[in-house]
């Protein structure tokens, strides 16, 4: 099948799935403290924070990437020379996963923030009033319901991210538009190689438009909506 | 510590760069726009045969990468003997996706189109129903109701969602680089390839892709200050009020 191309796009199919769902991860774990950053009431973790959203959200993803591949192993081989380890290579896959998660945690930032401001304040004050500590308030009552008003904008913006892992093929990772694109080239028929590349990413998508479709009614059982 | 000869000595690069990219965006941009206002109308029928085919071209165009749909389009296209063929007879129309130049703006004006298509839609769809009654109690035939009523609304409404569009397409063109095309990001890859000074190289570049969001956040935000002055928060009324 795809003349004998069909495992080498499975492996890369993995790569890629394991590059998105890892730089979810950092996305989500940035965007948490990114938001909580923002919201603090200390100007010295606030001034930081906007700075971070305001730069990664003006510049594009590839650009940003390239900045971090090769900017990242200048700084190493600097950092290498001062301390007079052996040379380290950057790893593709670490440049790719750190740079999605560090571009994609400033768009959960302004996701999570939104979320967060849109918890009723008296809530918080009902959990107070009944004698429930910080970490209380914050696991029972406002993270739920935060996750509630969050989970749209996640959905969007993972979909954007997911497609965005594409990127990774141009810092040399072997991910699946990388190995199609090989593919293509030695038997002269790139369409057919992008194509199933294609098929891969709306296969992914729509799982996941179902996925978050399924997490956004669970998260919304208590939600009482006018009929239509 | 900042080697600046990186950026001084390849100025006029950087320049073109920028020139390629605001025309990559604002063409495709305008095509876009232009092209999604019936598609929108059409994916808001309620007959399939009508919404079907639309609905499926924004599904795979906002379901894949642009980098995917564009490599598609480049390198995939020269596959097929029958586009060689039109291009061995020079023929004007497919010669266009045998230039870089050419594809990359095929390929972000339909990515950008399903996008708006989908936000016009939405906006469509949330035309007061009270406007509806209103322009068919004037007797207004369904052509002169989207002309006036509909469409004037739903572009209002879209505004803030397009803006958002408009930047992501700013930041998507840089991807004309990898078939290429020396756009903002193609000078900075190539300024870096001479000096091997990254940060320079794409420190810059993101400077300029900066500015150029921002201007762009700045016309969205002139042209809502114009188009939705009946949402803006009312101004304090001046001087003692009783």
């Amino acid at each position: 099948m795809l003349h004998g191309y069909a495992p080498s796009l499975l492996d890369g199919a993995w790569l890629t799935f394991q590059v998105a769902v890892l730089s979810l991860a950092l996305a989500l774990v940035l965007g948490l403290a990114g938001a909580s950053a923002k919201l603090s009431k200390l100007r010295l973790l606030r001034a930081p924070a906007v700075l971070y959203t305001t730069i990664v959200r003006g510049i594009p993803d590839l650009v940003m990437m390239l900045l971090v591949f090769y900017g990242g192993q200048m700084l190493i081989n600097l950092a290498t020379d001062a301390l007079e380890w052996d040379y380290i290579d950057v790893n593709p896959f670490v440049a790719g996963v750190a740079t999605l998660g560090f571009i994609f945690g400033a768009y959960f930032t302004e996701t999570f923030r939104g979320a967060f401001l849109a918890v009723p304040a008296g809530q918080l004050e009902a959990g107070a009033a009944y004698g429930m500590s910080r970490w209380q308030v914050f696991s029972r009552i406002l993270f739920p319901q935060m996750l509630r008003h969050a989970l749209p904008g996640l959905g969007n913006n993972w979909q954007v991210m997911q497609k965005s892992t594409a990127l990774v093929s141009i810092i040399g990772l072997s991910d699946i538009t990388w190995l199609a694109d090989q593919a293509g080239r030695s038997t002269h028929q790139p369409f057919l190689f992008y194509a199933v590349v294609c098929a891969f990413y709306l296969a992914m998508t729509a799982v996941s438009g179902l996925v978050f479709g399924h997490l956004e009614r669970r998260y919304s059982v208590g939600v009482r909506r006018a009929a239509a | 510590m900042i080697d600046w000869s990186v950026i001084t000595g390849n100025l006029p690069q950087y320049a073109d760069g920028l020139w390629l990219t605001l025309q990559l965006t604002v063409l495709s941009l305008l095509a876009g726009l232009v092209l999604a206002i019936p598609l929108a109308v059409l994916r808001t029928s309620s007959r399939r045969a009508v919404f079907g085919p639309v609905w499926a071209f924004t599904y795979f165009f906002r379901g894949t990468p642009m980098l995917i749909q564009l490599l598609l389009i480049y390198y995939g296209l020269g596959q097929f003997d029958w586009i060689q063929a039109q291009w061995q007879a020079s023929n004007a129309f497919w010669l266009i996706f045998r230039e870089p130049y050419g594809c990359a703006l095929v390929t972000f004006t339909l990515n950008t189109c399903a996008y708006t298509t989908e936000i016009l839609a939405g906006a469509l769809r949330a035309t007061p129903h009270g406007e509806i009654e209103a322009a068919q109690a004037c007797g207004m035939s369904r052509v002169t109701m989207l002309r006036r009523i509909l469409i004037p609304g739903a572009l209002r409404r879209a505004l803030p969602a397009y803006s958002n569009e408009a930047i992501f397409m700013l930041h998507g063109t840089a991807i004309a680089s990898t078939v290429t095309l020396m756009d903002l990001t193609g000078a900075a890859r190539n300024a870096y390839s001479q000096h091997f000074a990254p940060f320079e190289a794409f420190l810059f570049a993101g400077a300029l892709y900066l500015t150029l969001t921002f201007s762009l956040v700045g016309l969205f935000r002139l042209a809502e200050r114009r188009y939705l002055a009946h949402l803006q928060p009312r101004k304090a009324i001046k001087g003692p009020t009783a």
